[in-house]
């Protein structure tokens, strides 16, 4: 028995000049959705990749279900499923031919991977696209073939590459209520998510990532009291800017970030500060040209935790 | 806390030849859906039938020795050339895979890793068989006769038909070093182009400048040609064999472990 279904531990992966991946170290328990949040080029596909036996590590190691992904890669594929932006399926083949394709090269016999194929077809509402070359799918009946591909052999731990990236609000719902569901039953589940809101809704832990390194591992709920659930944005006169912060500050709290003449606060209980801050503001006398009330996102994470924004927004290589 | 545990992985007897033949016949599939694949493969070498056949026969026909037919020179080498122009899709083929992602898939399961290029080759062979298949029938329509029997015919066949197996194993490991299906195609000319036409498919050796005539004569295509047109035509027949399956052997020797080892170390689509 062990404690953990993925140990990865000091893993590190370069290109040529570039560090891919930098140290990475974290754990994923059993039957939970570990998340790895971050922009593009922080490493989320690197780690993904390494983690399926498709790249070799340059250092460190990483264990599925205590194999070691490079010593044991063989017995390590057995065990794993992968899906997501670089994973494809065959656009020649149709969507039945797809999934028992994958059913055939993962050793499987005709009589568990054909009743299998169907099974998911119907899970994916694709019966009825399933003879059907996937070259005449729509983006997201390829993303959910995608998915079901990597679900054939019912693998106990599951890799998902940015799975909800150009789907559909209603595919992208149905695809969190699957991931709950294999959850449920029992998966491991590692998911990468440039969403904070997807991380927040499916994952038990998460950890972001930037430049290859992990710079926070936690729990969703830690993560999100850390940042709190609403952020708050009041544009005022640009010359006001700097005398409404300092009001802000004295009223409501430290929680303030100014950018311009944009004022950021953030909150766990945004109605009571949201009333606060415009009272506040009203009686210094102040015009509040815009407001905005929305959930935290990556950004946000990445203004709190490094105070820059990600990566790719400051013009590094995505 | 759930108890983990690795399953015991079965072991499965002939797993690598089962998967070559599951992902050759994936690749075949591709060519009944997409049928111009298979198409525009044919149309190449049919012109260069008719184009050799009536617009170059005459010079073709001064080349070669009182009695002989251009035509029966030329079919011979039009094979050959099919085979290796064929090989071009094996690089093609496989660029698009590797582009698409689906290679990255492939790698993350649990199947053999020879698979993947080895069912490639082996789907390329079967496209060979027909479209060699096609070029004989032309030939046959345009004036190509055989002159020593069917056996000795059908065994010229296949030695063409391995002479494009083994050039797909150069092809893929072609595709696999630059990746992508574009640069692929274009990697594969300039080492298709001297192999074709420094050779003897089209034109004897002999009309070549004395520099060139070395590397005409003992180069794959050549000795190819010139091992079916003993076996279909009459001539010396055993030297030319061996040195073509000797080619063969070099071929597969040499690239087929050098495109495996690409596809182990691919580092990304």
């Amino acid at each position: 028995m062990r404690d953990a279904a993925i140990e990865v531990d000091g893993l590190t992966k370069r290109f040529g000049a570039l560090l891919a991946v930098d140290r990475v170290s974290f754990e994923v328990a059993p039957g939970t959705v570990f998340g790895l949040l971050g922009p593009n080029g922080a490493g989320k596909t690197t780690c993904i990749r390494i983690l399926t036996t498709i790249l070799r590590p340059d250092g460190g190691t990483a264990r599925i279900l205590g194999l070691d992904v490079v010593g044991d890669a063989r017995a390590v594929r057995h065990h794993i499923g992968l899906a997501g932006q670089y994973a494809a399926v065959d656009p020649n083949l149709t969507g039945r031919e797809n999934l028992e394709l994958m059913g055939r090269l993962a050793q499987l016999r005709p009589r568990d991977y054909r009743p299998r194929a169907e099974e998911l077809l119907a899970g994916f509402e694709l019966t009825g696209a399933a003879g059907r070359p996937v070259r005449q799918y729509s983006g997201g009946m390829r993303r959910r073939l995608d998915v079901a591909a990597a679900l054939v052999a019912r693998p106990p731990v599951l890799f998902l590459d940015e799975p909800t990236t150009g789907l559909d609000p209603r595919s992208r719902n149905e695809l969190w209520a699957l991931i709950r569901r294999l959850v449920a039953e029992g998966t491991t589940v590692l998911l990468t998510t440039q969403y904070l809101e997807e991380a927040d809704r499916l994952t038990d832990r998460i950890a972001v990532i930037d430049h290859g390194r992990v710079i926070v591992d936690d729990t969703a709920a830690a993560l999100k009291a850390r940042l709190g659930t609403t952020v708050i944005e009041l544009t005022v006169d640009e010359a006001e800017a700097q005398r409404c912060e300092a009001v802000l500050a004295a009223t409501v709290g430290p929680c303030v970030e100014r950018e311009g003449a944009t004022l950021r606060l953030r909150s766990g209980d945004g109605p009571q500060l949201l009333i606060a801050a415009l009272h506040a503001l009203d009686g210094a006398g102040v015009a509040v040209s815009g407001l905005a009330v929305r959930e935290p996102s990556l950004d946000d994470v990445f203004l709190h935790l490094t105070g820059g924004a990600p990566a790719v927004m400051a013009g590094a290589a995505g | 806390m759930t108890a983990v545990a690795a399953r015991p992985v079965p072991p499965r007897r002939f797993a690598a030849g089962r998967d070559a033949l599951s992902i050759a016949g994936r690749n075949l599939i591709a060519l009944r859906r997409v049928p111009r694949l298979l198409v525009f493969s044919t149309v190449q070498p049919l012109v260069f039938v008719l184009l050799f056949r009536y617009v170059f026969a005459g010079v073709g026909q001064m080349a070669l020795p009182a009695g002989q037919h251009y035509v029966d020179y030329l079919m011979p080498g039009v094979f050959v050339q099919v085979a290796v122009f064929g090989a071009m899709n094996t690089a093609v083929g496989l660029a698009t895979d590797c582009q698409t992602g689906l290679l990255e898939r492939f790698r993350s399961l649990p199947m053999a890793r020879s698979a993947v290029l080895a069912g490639r080759t082996l789907a390329d062979l079967a496209r060979n068989v027909f479209v060699v298949a096609l070029m004989a029938g032309i030939g046959f329509l345009v004036g190509f006769r055989t002159h020593l029997g069917a056996v000795a015919f059908l065994a010229g066949m296949g030695l063409v038909l391995l002479f494009g197996f083994a050039m797909s194993w150069i092809f893929a490991a072609v595709a696999l070093a630059v990746g992508d299906p574009e640069t692929a195609q274009a990697a594969s000319f300039p080492v298709m182009a001297p192999l074709v036409f420094a050779s003897s498919a089209f034109i004897p050796v002999g009309t070549m400048p004395g520099w060139l005539q070395g590397f005409a004569r003992h180069q794959p295509v050549s000795v190819t040609a010139s091992a079916v047109r003993a076996l279909i035509l009459g001539g010396p027949t055993a030297t030319y064999v061996w040195q073509a399956l000797a080619w063969f052997a070099v071929i597969v020797a040499v690239f087929a472990p050098l495109g495996a080892w690409r596809y182990r170390h691919l580092q990304g689509p």
